[in-house]
């Protein structure tokens, strides 16, 4: 027998999107924060170099211009109006966290300070501007502590550490959510009015993530099973620099503070992909170029990696050959010390990990799998959409890494994501709360818990033939080979046979633990299900998709084709087969064109 | 090379009390202690349990006694602490299971003295401003991710679970030197009670734990003096 709680808005997931989406919602509605995790152990917390708002702290910025830079990394992908939506309101999104208590780093006048990031620019001449709000390289981390700070001042309900593994839709509207809790074993229902997925993403899918153990797309994939698609997974985001073979993030304000990336003859490669950006274009720009280098030869030492320096004597030669400035129009030089207190994080992680000192050697990096573009397809108010019409599902919102607006579309810009989870997170507990205020509560199906009693069920009486850990394994490594920075027909077709064969053989899995009180045996066996789906869906959508565009690089399809793929993919999973939809892009006012860095 | 892992299993389904459970393992100098606690989970004994998330040191999920000593799992190497490693929970809170303890006491302490920035006046349209100089009073305790290494290696805490603990005060520490709070009196009479600040015996093993670096021992002091004279600078 399952316990029954009853919260107006169920929010699931308690990083920066929930939080933020439980202090606003909490305002307006009685409302509960469930998270598989305590929040503050939310992978949030692992961002480091920034959140992009056209302040205009240090120079003149503007957000038009954040907005057309937005545009053109998510290679004419993303939504014009969600995007000049979230640009517009990044500002005074950003102060709000200030007025929370966010200890960003301050300017000499005491304003919130902002460093360059990759793909922003001032949009006149082209040059990197100072857009990325900071907080030392633990920006994340001091947007989740403030977030949750605030949660507590205003006694927002948490229930800590409890797995949402099923949402309840009835009669065509939300009712609520399944979980267990992990500390008893107990299955919990929570009959709520509206439910916001805030549940991050699936970075686990591949071999080399930057990603927590947790980040196994629990939350598009509990919604996918009840009926609703996921948009443009096929769009994975690769970061270039993490560190090599541990896939531990080295943050792009490294490249921000002037660093540059290496190849083995020791040249700045860059400047051959993208003259103007150079070391600052966007990220899949300098992922691909990354692996062209390795490809052709000229990784460090012959192996897949390079460099990424930060030599203070480096950062300076550069900065010289570039002309580049500080604010007030000095000569841009720094210090080793400098360095260090901007970047205190990144290079504790490479004394500790590798035994690596940035501030005199460089770092070994790879383009390490970041960020999923793709989710749960939503309105800019966070609500969930089913279909190619834009219909949405009473009840039902998502926010964050989960939700795809899209604001994102085929590339992410660095910084974007700290401010989608604040922006949209924001917009889906008001637009929530709001909608829990004018409906009753809908009635509870039979037995609501039976699906998840069923899957774990499942779980705890297989026959135990093949172990979880061993097929994640070869999921990942599938995925990483043939659904990474570069992708052909062939090997996305192996992916997907392969993530077929998968789904088979974890049919056999058994949880080894027999017990209740924190199975994390059971529920490690449970999200690999999850995660063997969310492959299944990113493998065949990718394969469908025969351009190249952002993320998604096909050698055998080199270029975008603006003809024929200039849309957005909605994936249905249906009795275990993969069933594709496409919907129109929204253009306003930027017509596709050449991206050049 | 070969590495001898010693964990103390508890399973509350199943044992009185604890054991010692042995395995062996291959491993590299570069693993981290979580890899191998990885390694015992994924392909010896399913039923070890612990947190674990960020794997590396962020997310503030794997606080253990690590050969004695708190550390987090991810962010000690196999290197640095030899062939023969024992695992442990952290002392001083209850044992639910392996690995895990139960947080909530340490929380309550948490919640106790306002973790939260405190100002009442209307915020202007823009920021607070706040010079770089006022910004670096506070930036070490900006660091804490509350994972309880700090507060589960202090005797005073072993010795009274009802003391407050270093972790709560670095988080108070955190607020009462922001020039932006307003609520710094009430914090410092919550910490100047019994169970605040004066249990601490000054041991330093708070600083020593902290995995983030952070001079514990010399907040916890500036939280003293500023309850001592009544002046916070």
């Amino acid at each position: 027998m399952a316990v029954t709680h009853q919260h107006e808005v169920v929010i699931v997931g308690g990083g920066g999107a929930g939080l933020m989406a439980g202090l606003y919602a909490s305002r307006g509605a009685d409302t509960a924060v469930l998270s598989k995790l305590h929040p503050v152990r939310s992978h949030t917390g692992t961002a480091q170099g920034g959140v992009g708002a056209a302040l205009g702290s240090e120079e003149e910025d503007r957000p038009e211009w954040h907005t057309f830079d937005s545009v053109k990394g998510s290679d004419y992908l993303g939504d014009q109006d969600a995007i000049e939506f979230m640009c517009n309101e990044a500002v005074s999104t950003v102060y709000d966290l200030e007025h929370m208590g966010l200890p960003f780093n301050r300017t000499k006048d005491g304003k919130i300070a902002q460093r360059p990031f990759g793909g922003h620019t001032n949009n006149l001449s082209g040059k990197p501007v100072r857009r990325a709000a900071y907080a030392a390289d633990r920006t994340g981390h001091m947007i989740l502590q403030t977030l949750y700070q605030q949660c507590i001042k205003n006694k927002v309900r948490f229930y800590d550490e409890f797995q949402v593994m099923d949402v309840l839709i009835e009669n065509g509207r939300v009712c609520g959510a399944v979980a267990v809790e992990l500390a008893s074993g107990e299955m919990h229902v929570f009959h709520a009015k509206a439910v916001v997925f805030s549940t991050g993403g699936w970075g686990r899918l591949f071999e080399t993530t930057s990603n927590a153990h947790s980040y196994t797309g629990d939350g598009v994939v509990a919604t996918l099973r009840r009926g609703i698609p996921a948009e443009d997974m096929e769009f994975f985001q690769f970061h270039p620099t993490g560190i090599y073979k541990m896939g531990i993030l080295i943050t792009e304000g490294v490249r921000g503070e002037g660093g540059v990336l290496t190849n083995n003859d020791g040249e700045r490669f860059m400047e051959r992909y993208a003259p103007t950006a150079k070391d600052l274009a966007s990220r899949d720009v300098i992922s691909r170029a990354m692996y062209l280098e390795m490809s052709e030869g000229r990784g460090i030492g012959g192996k897949r990696y390079l460099h990424l320096d930060m030599r203070p004597e480096v950062v300076n030669k550069y900065a010289e050959a570039d002309g580049r400035t500080w604010p007030d129009g000095s000569p841009y030089r720094v210090t080793g010390e400098q360095l260090l207190a901007k970047l205190p994080d990144i290079i504790d992680f490479c004394r500790t990990y590798i035994g690596v000192d940035p501030v005199k050697d460089p770092m070994p990096v790879q383009p390490t799998a970041h960020y999923a573009m793709g989710g749960i397809p939503t309105t800019i108010y966070g609500e969930a959409i089913v279909d190619e019409h834009n219909t949405i599902m009473p009840g039902l919102y998502a926010a964050g890494e989960v939700a795809c607006v899209s604001v994102h579309g085929a590339n992410r810009l660095g910084t974007n994501s700290l401010l989608d989870i604040i922006v949209f997170g924001r917009e889906s507990g008001k637009r929530a709360a709001a909608y829990a205020k004018q409906v009753d509560f809908p009635a509870l199906p039979a037995g609501p818990e039976g699906r998840v009693q069923q899957q774990l069920q499942a779980l705890r009486q297989g026959d135990g033939a093949e172990k979880a850990a061993v097929l994640r394994k070869e999921m990942q490594q599938v995925m990483m080979d043939n659904v990474g920075v570069f992708r052909t027909e062939q090997g996305m077709q192996q992916a997907v046979a392969k993530v077929q064969e998968l789904q088979q053989r974890f049919r056999h899995v058994r949880a080894e633990d027999p017990g209740m009180v924190f199975n994390t045996d059971l529920l490690e066996a449970w999200e690999l299900g999850c995660m063997l789906d969310a492959a299944q869906v990113t493998a065949e959508a990718a394969l469908a998709r025969t351009e190249s565009r952002g993320a998604h690089a096909r050698e055998d399809f080199p270029k975008r084709d603006d003809q024929n793929w200039l849309k957005h993919s909605l994936a249905y999973l249906e009795s275990g087969a993969v069933r594709l939809r496409y919907k129109p892009v929204t253009i306003t006012k930027w017509q596709p064109k050449a991206r050049v860095y | 090379m070969q590495v001898t892992l010693r964990i103390r299993r508890f399973n509350p389904e199943v044992d009185q009390k604890p054991h010692l459970e042995t395995y062996q393992l291959e491993a590299e100098p570069n693993d981290q202690v979580l890899d191998l606690l990885n390694q015992v989970k994924w392909f010896q004994d399913g039923t070890l349990a612990y947190r674990r998330s960020c794997a590396h040191g962020i997310c503030g999920s794997d606080a253990m006694r690590i050969n004695g000593a708190n550390r987090l799992a991810c962010k000690i190497l196999v290197k640095e602490v030899g062939t023969t490693i024992t695992v442990e929970p952290i002392l001083g809170l209850q044992v639910i299971k392996d690995l895990i303890v139960d947080m909530e006491p340490f929380w309550e302490h948490y919640r106790s003295v306002m973790p939260f920035l405190v100002n009442d006046e209307l915020a202007p349209e823009k920021e607070r401003l706040q010079s770089p100089e006022q910004r670096a009073r506070f930036d070490d305790t900006t660091k804490c991710i509350l994972c309880a290494a700090c507060t589960t290696a202090c005797p005073s805490f072993w010795a009274d679970g009802e003391y407050v603990g270093p972790a709560a005060i670095v988080q108070a520490h955190r607020f009462i030197f922001d020039s932006r709070d307003q609520a710094g009196e009430a914090r410092l009479q919550v910490l100047g009670e019994q169970m605040g600040v004066w249990r601490c015996r000054t041991a330093f093993n708070c600083t020593l734990a902290c995995p983030r670096e952070i001079e514990i021992t010399m907040a916890i002091g500036e939280v003293k003096n500023a309850i001592a004279t009544g002046k916070r600078d």
